[in-house]
């Protein structure tokens, strides 16, 4: 089907599914650090800068030994475990118990993604257009058939390159039926702009049914 | 004596004779310019006009970028200019305007008259010009790389890529390249041997550390993205395929070299920003740096880091995710040493009295660029917020952040700051401000949004985007400040233009600084130092007000001017004491010629005239062949005065002279080259699909073990020839024959032995291997063969024995990677037969 009007927003800060939602938690928690840090920094310059005699009762090496090594080492060390915990609690697709994970074959080529699903006997083959049930995790199996492309829904999870020879994985999942706008991140040629597509996420009971029976849902 | 003899010159007396001696001759004779002040301003210039062309293409994009669906370009003329956009700016203003930067200053900060090398400096910027030149060329023609800065395979291959405009990349860029390396071996060797007497190490200007750490970085950096260019040229020329995964290859591979090569890059461009302000910030603020040492071990921490993080480049391509968490927590690492760094410019800054002034104000953009660039960068290293932002604007703010922070602002605060002494004149400061404010404000406009315009989804690279999407507004926002920007850059043009026509000039030193380039006339004269001083504290606490009138009065070493020699003085590496007299070759075509014939080599790459290609070479070989001879000085004195009564030897019969670390310097990056093609064929193994081949037959190991076995006789030939006056001609004889016989059987291994290299990736891997074990045989040849021509002539070989224990250099070398070859023939075999070590 064609690129309807309504292809849903494309922002990841407004996430739609517990993958995307622990992302941009990270994010903002790195925001507000940020912010914070920033204005430490700039301040003290402007401080060293047009206060006369400012921190001149600190000696030097305690300037660079607490602000080179005080300050930055316990605020990375944790803030690499905390991204580490999260890129665990997305590996496992958002969900903590070993739930049932439907595959789904994304295959990029110049430039349309086809998505296929090999556990669901007698479902079709989609074109820039992907059937998800609502509320359950979604495995994307990412695989071009020419030059890299990447599989990406903002508000469903992070993005997964696909690369010619390879089969990458990415757990994605939508908490509520709806539109999402899904989009090709990785340069791949003069169609790049266009290689939209659309991600359906369905209730679990209707979800079967349409990827079985009509192909053309809208 | 020499005491005596420097009183009967008087400074105008000392400038005249050595003006004509170190000058660089009018109209044709520009072109056989060897000399530092040229060669640097000239690698300067011509960044800047790079640079400016990288801007109009800068200025097309937010043009195209400002309204969605925009009818300006069409896809294929965007993916030509934002590709050009990014190597233009990385490739042909970044580093070559440190490069330049580091040619003009160096020497003069380090004490002394020119560089170590001053036709490889020469060399490297014909070939700099001519390489961008191609690029530039290609753009006018339309036929432009596109495929982006990065040239991701295969997109950049000949199926999907037909036509000239990846080549054009990969031939030009390795071009440019070698200006690099020749740069990085000029920069290390300079700094670690042609310094001023008693500046030992820990004596050295901060700046000269900075650099050392940015030449290393470049020598083992650049190697893998030149291993990378070819590999791919090679699979696009000759269908090699090794980043085919039908064949066995895998477009990884090429990720993987180039960030190897990419990451480091960052920092390469960052350290020598960092090291201007390093110099120029305790100056402003009127007292000494902080943290010297703590510097130091803060930025060669930082070039080791660097090297463990290009897979931060690569989070989302399928690299499981334990392992991406050592080189995230590896990236969140590296910005400690930056931290160390900005924290000792505070102290300085709060240790001192800031003195308010241009180039302050740029500084002040600095923090606050670079600052914000940084934490997003810490962000961008977190795995899982990756994986949201990569390939976004989110990623194209950040970087714009780093390196316009890291870069633009440093170098704008060192315009202001080493212009006068350029130019001789001082600003009027009427625009300075102005431009500043514009160029900063625009510049926030332009990037500070485009992060939320990544964060709400859209990707690097699309020429349009439909309305509904939400970008437009934000989109358009940045446009217009890099409107604005782009007019204050132009602002800042004009302001260097007014100072060239109406700056006021000044008597010494404007900004009271203690570095020793302001111990000289400005503009500098040629030679720098009328006579060279000797240093007995950190070097930077100088006083060149004292010193520059005693060195202009000859009373420094080397005071007197000598039957028209370019004199200098090498020293021990560590304590900076004089250990040797180093001639430096007069001004000479040959560096033009040479790039000339370098340039026709490529050119006829990338027109695929292939069978034209050996010719090309040969004339390359025989220029290099032509440096030699007219470095045969017949001047060997063993104890030669230099002033103060100190006498040395003349550096052809020194312990260890610069052409023999330049030597160890090449074959580090060799080796890093050679490294990297070995494991990049490991990594084919472990990563790519279709392996192992089907029928992977190893080449004949017992002729490939004869091959290697005659490669080290050239080893072996070295050694005896040392032995006496006619054991010279036999063992120079024994290493010719060996090598010559080694090329010989390597390349009948090659294309007799082997299958076709174009049927699997491991056929091609080894194919390349002993193509270059075969190309080093070759060069081992030529080393050979002046050795014997040497020896027959009947030269004296034991005084003047410098080439000879160059060469030796190479033969071990040739050997070894000889060996090495085989080695890696046993291991793949084993990994391919035996299924696994």
């Amino acid at each position: 089907m064609p690129l309807g009007g309504c292809s849903g927003d494309f922002s990841a800060l407004d996430p739609a599914g517990r993958s995307a939602a622990s992302i941009a938690s990270l994010w903002w928690a790195m925001l507000w650090g940020s912010f914070a840090l920033f204005a430490l920094v700039l301040g003290l310059f402007l401080a060293a800068v047009l206060i006369p005699r400012f921190g001149r009762g600190v000696s030097q090496k305690r300037w660079i030994i607490l602000g080179g090594l005080v300050l930055p080492v316990p605020v990375l060390t944790g803030l690499t475990f905390y991204a580490f915990a999260h890129g665990e609690f997305l590996l496992r697709g958002a969900v903590s118990e070993t739930d049932e994970v439907l595959e789904v074959r994304a295959v990029g080529r110049m430039w349309q993604w086809q998505f296929s699903y090999p556990s669901v006997p007698g479902s079709a083959v989609h074109t820039d257009l992907l059937h998800i049930p609502a509320g359950r995790t979604v495995e994307i199996i990412a695989e071009s058939e020419d030059v890299i492309h990447s599989f990406w829904v903002p508000r469903l999870g992070g993005k997964i390159d696909a690369v010619p020879g390879h089969s990458n994985r990415l757990r994605i999942r939508a908490d509520q039926p709806g539109r999402y706008g899904g989009i090709c991140s990785e340069y791949c040629g003069t169609g790049h702009a266009g290689m939209h597509f659309e991600v359906q996420a369905h209730r679990q009971e209707d979800f079967r049914e349409i990827l079985t029976g009509g192909l053309h849902h809208d | 004596m020499t005491e005596n003899q420097s009183i009967h010159h008087n400074p105008i007396a000392l400038h005249k004779a050595l003006d004509r001696i170190w000058g660089t001759k009018p109209g044709w004779g520009r072109l056989a310019a060897v000399n530092h002040n040229v060669i640097g301003v000239r690698f300067m210039l011509t960044a800047l006009v790079f640079f400016a062309i990288g801007g109009v293409l800068a200025m097309l994009i937010r043009t195209q970028l400002a309204s969605s669906q925009s009818v300006f370009m069409d896809a294929e003329t965007y993916g030509q200019v934002f590709t050009m956009h990014g190597t233009i700016m990385m490739f042909l203003f970044a580093i070559p305007f440190f490069e330049g930067m580091a040619i003009y200053l160096l020497p003069k900060l380090l004490g002394t008259r020119d560089l170590a090398f001053p036709r490889l400096g020469a060399y490297g910027y014909w070939c700099y010009l001519f390489g961008g030149m191609i690029l530039i060329g290609a753009l006018l023609a339309g036929v432009a790389p596109n495929s982006g800065w990065f040239m991701y395979t295969p997109l950049s291959s000949s199926v999907y890529a037909p036509g000239i405009n990846s080549d054009v990349w990969l031939l030009g860029i390795t071009f440019v390249e070698i200006s690099a390396l020749s740069a990085a071996v000029e920069i290390i060797v300079t700094i670690m041997k042609i310094r001023a007497p008693g500046m030992s190490l820990d004596r050295m200007p901060i700046f000269a550390w900075y650099m050392l750490v940015v030449a290393t970085m470049m020598l083992i950096g650049f190697p893998p993205l030149i291993l990378g260019s070819i590999l791919l040229e090679v699979e696009r020329a000759f269908d090699l395929p090794f980043f085919d995964p039908t064949r066995g290859g895998d477009p990884l591979l090429w990720q993987h070299l180039f960030w190897l090569f990419g990451h480091p890059e960052v920092y390469i461009i960052f350290l020598p920003a960092a090291g201007a302000i390093s110099t120029i910030l305790p100056v402003l603020a009127g007292t000494p740096l902080a943290g010297y040492r703590m510097i130091v071990a803060a930025i060669v921490s930082m070039a080791f880091l660097s090297f463990g993080l290009w897979v931060h480049h690569m989070y989302t391509v399928g690299i499981p995710h334990v392992a991406l968490s050592f080189f995230s927590a590896a990236s969140a690492l590296v910005a400690i040493p930056t931290a160390i760094q900005i924290f000792a410019w505070l102290a300085t800054l709060a240790h001192g009295r800031a003195r308010f002034s241009i180039p302050m104000l740029h500084i002040f953009g600095f923090f606050f660029v670079f600052v914000i660039g940084g934490l997003t960068g810490v962000m961008l290293a977190m795995v899982p917020f990756d994986w949201q932002a990569h390939d976004t604007h989110f990623v194209v703010a950040h970087l714009h952040y780093v390196l316009v922070g890291g870069f633009i602002f440093p170098m704008l605060a060192m315009a202001y700051y080493w212009v006068p002494h350029l130019t001789g004149k001082q600003p009027v400061q009427h625009l300075s401000h102005a431009a500043f404010w514009m160029i900063f404000i625009g510049f926030n406009l332009t990037f500070f949004f485009m992060h939320l315009t990544g964060l709400r989804g859209m990707p690097r690279r699309v020429f349009e985007y439909p309305p509904e999407f939400g970008w437009e507004v934000l989109n358009f926002v940045s446009s217009m400040g890099s409107f604005v920007m782009a007019m204050g850059f132009a602002l800042i043009a004009l302001d260097f233009i007014l100072l060239f026509k109406f700056g006021r000039a000044f008597r010494r030193n404007p900004w009271k600084a203690g570095t020793l380039e302001w111990a000289m006339p400005t503009p500098p004269p040629p030679y720098n130092f009328a006579s060279i001083p000797r240093i007995d504290c950190r070097a930077d606490l100088l006083d060149p007000d004292v010193i520059g009138p005693h060195l202009a009065a000859g009373r420094g070493y080397l005071g007197i001017p000598r039957d028209d020699r370019m004199e200098v003085l090498g020293v021990n590496s560590v304590t900076g004491e004089p250990e040797q007299l180093v001639l430096l070759p007069r001004q000479t075509f040959l560096p033009f010629w040479t790039a000339v014939a370098t340039g026709s080599f490529f050119l006829l790459m990338l027109f695929k005239f292939y069978w034209a290609t050996p010719v090309a070479l040969a004339a390359v070989i025989v220029c290099f062949c032509l440096w030699s001879r007219s470095d045969a000085s017949s001047f060997d004195d063993d104890a030669v005065p230099i002033g103060h009564g100190e006498t040395v030897p003349v550096h052809i019969r020194a312990e260890s002279p610069p052409s023999y670390l330049a030597m160890v310097l090449t074959l580090v990056a060799d080796t890093t080259l050679y490294i990297s093609l070995l494991f990049g064929c490991l990594f084919l193994w472990i990563s790519a699909p279709n392996w192992p081949p089907e029928n992977l037959q190893n080449p004949n190991l017992w002729l490939l073990i004869l091959a290697a076995a005659t490669m080290s006789l050239g080893s072996i030939g070295s050694r005896i020839s040392k032995k006496s006056a006619h054991m010279a001609l036999v063992g120079n004889g024994l290493a010719f024959a060996g090598h010559l016989i080694s090329t010989g059987l390597l390349i009948s291994i090659a294309f007799y032995s082997l299958p076709s290299p174009s049927g699997h990736a491991a056929t091609a891997s080894l194919f390349v291997i002993l193509c270059y074990v075969a190309l080093h045989g070759v060069v081992g040849s030529i080393f050979a063969a002046h050795a014997l021509l040497r020896a027959l002539r009947d030269h004296d070989m034991s005084v003047r024995a410098l080439d000879l224990k160059i060469g030796g250099l190479w033969h071990d070398y040739s050997a070894a990677s000889g060996f090495a070859a085989v080695g890696f023939c046993l291991l793949l075999d084993s990994l391919v037969h035996g299924g696994g070590l």
